[in-house]
C-alpha cells in the first residue's frame, strides 16, 4: 500500500472551508429562528418560521418549480451534452471550428446571457414579436429559462464528456472493430458504459446547479410574470432583500442547503460512486 | 485513516477560526472620522451638483463628504450600515415607509426643531413635498432632488391621426381604447415585468375614486384593503386589462429595456402612464419625437362621482435626505441639510440639469429654463395638488410592499379577480 499524504495538505482548503461556508450555515441556520429585518438585533421567534414555510403556498410552488426546472434540465442537457461531446471528441473534418462555435455560449457572462435573450424574445422587437412572447406567458416562461439555462451550461457539460470520451482506451474500439460491431454498438457497449462516471459527475453538477441556479432568471424574467419563474432560491432572495425579512429568508436557505446537500448524496448513492472503481477494469 | 486524524484537525479548524475571528476585528479600524459622510445615489448628472453643495458647505468651514452607491444595491447598503455603529451622518432615501422602518428604530433625527431654528426654512419647500417626510407630525428629511410625479403622456400625431383627445375622464379613456384598437395601435403601452408600472394605475384609480383617505387607513392596518373603493378601482382597472387596453403581451415588457417608451415614441401605443422622468427618458431615447413636440402630456384622467381631487398626484414627491440619529456629526449634519437644499446655486444647478426642485417660487425661474413647457407644467401641477401621495411600494413597510407588487402582477395577468385580490391584501399580517 502506498504512504498517503497526510491530513494537514487538506489544512488550508479546510480552514477557508470553515470560514466562508461552515460558519455562515451555522449563522444563517441560527438566525432561521429569528425575526430580523437587518435593524437592531434579531428577535428569536423559535420554529416560527418553519411553521410559516411549512404552510407558505408561495414557497412550496417556488420549490415545485426549482424541481422542474432541474429535471427539465438534466432531461435535455444530458443527452445533448453526451451527444455533442462524443462527436467533438473525435477527428472528423471542421470539428475544431464547430467546436469552438459550440464553446462560446459559456464564454459569456450570465448577466449578458440573459440580457442578450430578454432582447432577443421582446414582445415588441425580438425574434418572435407579435407571434410569441415566450417571457410574457405565464405558460412559457419556465420553459423559456429552461431553454436559455440549457443554452448557456450545454458547452460545459459537453467539454466534461469530450475530455472523458478521448480518455476511452482506443484498443477498446479497435477489438469491436474487429469483432464486427457497428457504430451503434460500439457507442452502447464501450463509450457509454467508460463515461458512467462522467455522466455521474455531470448529473450531480447539473441538478445541485439547478438548484441554486438563480442569476439567470433575476434578470431575465425577475421571477415573473407574475411569480411564473419564481423560483426557490430567488424566492429567498426577494423575502430577505426586496422585504427584508432575513429570518424567513435564512429558513428558505437552510431548506435550500439542505436539499442541495441530500440531493448529491443520494446520486451518488444510488450510483455507486462511492466504491470507486476503476474505469478501465477488464482492460 | 481519517478518523485518527479527527482531533487534530478540529483543534486546527479552530484555531484557523480564532486567527480569522482576530482579523474581521482587525479590518473595523477607528470608527467614526470626524466629518460628516453623505450618501446618495449614483447619478451621472446629479452627482456633480451635489458634490458642489458639498464643496460649498466645506468652504463655510464644513467638513463634509459625498459618497454615492448604485441604485440596486442601495436599499441593502443603507439597511446594513444603519443597523451598523456606523452609519452615514446624512442619506438619501424616499421618504415614506422605508424611512418610517429607520424612524422606529430610533436611527433617524428629528429635523421639525430645524424649521423652528431657521426661519424660512419650512416654507423653503413645496408642503405637499415635505408631507412625503413627515411622520406623525414631525419632519425626517427635506427635498434633495426633483419631484417626480406620475403623468399620462401620450403621442400627439397618433391622437391627431385618429381625430382623438387626450382623456379628461375615466369613460373617456375606456372608449379611447375602442378607437385605437380599431386602428390597430395599442392603446396603451406597459411595461408589465416590472409590477411598479403596473402600480401607478391602481395608485391613481383608488385615489380618485376613493379620495386619499384609504390607503392613509391601509397604511394603519391590513384590514384596510377591504374598503370598497379599493374594490371598485380594482373592478374598473380589470375591465381596462380585460378589454385590451395595454394589449396582450405587456407581461414579457420591460421599463429598462425601454419597450414601452419606445412604442409609443414609434406610434404603436397612443398613451404610457409613467413617471416624470419619462420625459428625460424619451428626450434621451428618441430625440426627434420630443423635439417635433410630438409627446403630449395630461394628469390622470378623472373619475366622475369618485371621492378624490382629480388634482391628487401619486408617484415620487422627492428624494429626501435624511440625518442619522445620535451621532457626533448630527449638528453638522442638520447644518448641512438645512441650509444646502435650496441654495440658489444648487437649485439653479438642478434645474439646468432637467430636475424640477420641490422649492417654492421657482415658476420664473423654470420658464427660462430649457424644456420650459415641460417642466413649468410640472411644477404647476405639483404645486396645485391638495395631496401628493408618495407610490405605494416605497410608502408600505418593505415586507408588505413585496407582497402587494406580487400580486397586483397575479391581477394583471387575471390570475386573481378584483374580490381574490383584496382578500390576499387584506388577509396579510
Amino acid at each position: 500500500m502506498t504512504q498517503r499524504p497526510s491530513a494537514l495538505y487538506a489544512l488550508p482548503a479546510l480552514a477557508f472551508f470553515t470560514l466562508f461556508a461552515v460558519l455562515p450555515m451555522v449563522l444563517v441556520f441560527g438566525l432561521s429562528f429569528t425575526a430580523w429585518d437587518g435593524l437592531g438585533a434579531p428577535r428569536v421567534t423559535g420554529a416560527d418560521n418553519w411553521a410559516r414555510l411549512y404552510a407558505d403556498d408561495q414557497a412550496h410552488a417556488a420549490l415545485g418549480r426549482t424541481l422542474l426546472i432541474m429535471v427539465l434540465s438534466w432531461l435535455v442537457q444530458t443527452p445533448l451534452a453526451l451527444l455533442t461531446g462524443v462527436w467533438a471528441a473525435g477527428r472528423q473534418r471542421g470539428r475544431a471550428v464547430l467546436s469552438a462555435l459550440f464553446f462560446l455560449p459559456l464564454l459569456l457572462s450570465t448577466a449578458a446571457i440573459a440580457l442578450l435573450w430578454q432582447a432577443l424574445l421582446d414582445p415588441n422587437f425580438g425574434l418572435t414579436a407579435g407571434v410569441l412572447a415566450p417571457l410574457g406567458d405565464p405558460q412559457l416562461a419556465l420553459y423559456t429559462v429552461v431553454l436559455v439555462i440549457t443554452w448557456q451550461y450545454v458547452p460545459f457539460h459537453t467539454l466534461l464528456y469530450q475530455g472523458a470520451a478521448r480518455a476511452v482506451p482506443p484498443a477498446l474500439y479497435e477489438a469491436a472493430v474487429l469483432d464486427g460491431a457497428g457504430r451503434l454498438a460500439r457507442f452502447r457497449h464501450i463509450t457509454l458504459p467508460q463515461l458512467r462516471h462522467t455522466v455521474i459527475s455531470s448529473s450531480v453538477l447539473m441538478l445541485v446547479g439547478s438548484l441554486t441556479t438563480f442569476d439567470t432568471v433575476l434578470i431575465l424574467t425577475g421571477g415573473g410574470p407574475g411569480t411564473a419563474t419564481r423560483i426557490l432560491p430567488l424566492h429567498m432572495y426577494i423575502t430577505g432583500f426586496t422585504g427584508f425579512e432575513l429570518g424567513y429568508a435564512s429558513t428558505i436557505g437552510v431548506l435550500l442547503m439542505v436539499l442541495g446537500a441530500a440531493l448529491s448524496l443520494i446520486v451518488l448513492r444510488a450510483t455507486g460512486f462511492r466504491a470507486m472503481s476503476s474505469q478501465q477494469e477488464g482492460v | 485513516m481519517l478518523r485518527r486524524s479527527r482531533p487534530r484537525f478540529l483543534r486546527l479548524c479552530a484555531l484557523a477560526l480564532a486567527a480569522g475571528a482576530l482579523a474581521a476585528c482587525g479590518t473595523s479600524g477607528p470608527a467614526g472620522q470626524a466629518g460628516v459622510t453623505v450618501w446618495a445615489l449614483q447619478d451621472n448628472v446629479l452627482n456633480p451638483i451635489e458634490q458642489q453643495s458639498v464643496d460649498r458647505f466645506n468652504r463655510a468651514g464644513g467638513t463634509a463628504k459625498l459618497e454615492t452607491f448604485a441604485n440596486d444595491p442601495y436599499k441593502q447598503k443603507l439597511r446594513v450600515a444603519l443597523g451598523s455603529p456606523n452609519p452615514p451622518s446624512a442619506f438619501f432615501n424616499w421618504g415614506g415607509g422605508n424611512l418610517k422602518e429607520y424612524v422606529d428604530a430610533g436611527k433617524v433625527a428629528d429635523l421639525t426643531p430645524l424649521l423652528a431654528e431657521n426661519p424660512g426654512l419650512g416654507e423653503a419647500f413645496l408642503p405637499n413635498v415635505l408631507d412625503a417626510a413627515r411622520l406623525d407630525g414631525k419632519l425626517y428629511g427635506l427635498p434633495m432632488r426633483g419631484m417626480q410625479p406620475v403623468v399620462l403622456f401620450y403621442n400627439k400625431e397618433v391622437f391627431a391621426a385618429a381625430g382623438a383627445r387626450p382623456p379628461g375622464t375615466w369613460e373617456e379613456l375606456l372608449a379611447l381604447v375602442e378607437t385605437f384598437k380599431a386602428r390597430n395601435v395599442q392603446p396603451i403601452a406597459l411595461a408589465g415585468s416590472q409590477a411598479w408600472t403596473e402600480l401607478m394605475w391602481a395608485e391613481y384609480l383608488l385615489d380618485r375614486i376613493g379620495g386619499t383617505e384609504v390607503f392613509r387607513a391601509v397604511k394603519g392596518k391590513p384590514e384596510g384593503w377591504r374598503h370598497p373603493a379599493v374594490l371598485e378601482s380594482m373592478t374598473r382597472l380589470k375591465e381596462l386589462i380585460d378589454r385590451g387596453g395595454f394589449g396582450r403581451d405587456f407581461a414579457g415588457v420591460g421599463y429598462d429595456l425601454g419597450g414601452a417608451s419606445t412604442i409609443l415614441a414609434q406610434g404603436k401605443a397612443a398613451m404610457h402612464l409613467m413617471g416624470s422622468w419619462e420625459y428625460v427618458n424619451q428626450l434621451g431615447q428618441s430625440p426627434e419625437f420630443v423635439k417635433r413636440e410630438a409627446l403630449g402630456w395630461v394628469p390622470f384622467p378623472a373619475v366622475p362621482g369618485g371621492k378624490g381631487d382629480p388634482r391628487n398626484l401619486v408617484g415620487n414627491p422627492a428624494n429626501f435626505y435624511s440625518v442619522s440619529a445620535g451621532l457626533s456629526t448630527v449638528d453638522q449634519a442638520k447644518k448641512f441639510v438645512a441650509t444646502q437644499l435650496h441654495d440658489p446655486g444648487y437649485v439653479q444647478a438642478l434645474i439646468d440639469a432637467g430636475d424640477v426642485p420641490a422649492v417654492s417660487g421657482l415658476a420664473d425661474k423654470l420658464a427660462k429654463a430649457p424644456n420650459a413647457a415641460y417642466t413649468s407644467w410640472l411644477y404647476e401641477q405639483v404645486r396645485a395638488a391638495p395631496h401628493f401621495q408618495l407610490s405605494w411600494d416605497q410608502d408600505l413597510p418593505a415586507e408588505q410592499a413585496t407582497f402587494l407588487l406580487t400580486q397586483l402582477q397575479e391581477f394583471f395577468l387575471g390570475k386573481l379577480s378584483p374580490q381574490q385580490f383584496v382578500d390576499a391584501l387584506a388577509s396579510r399580517g
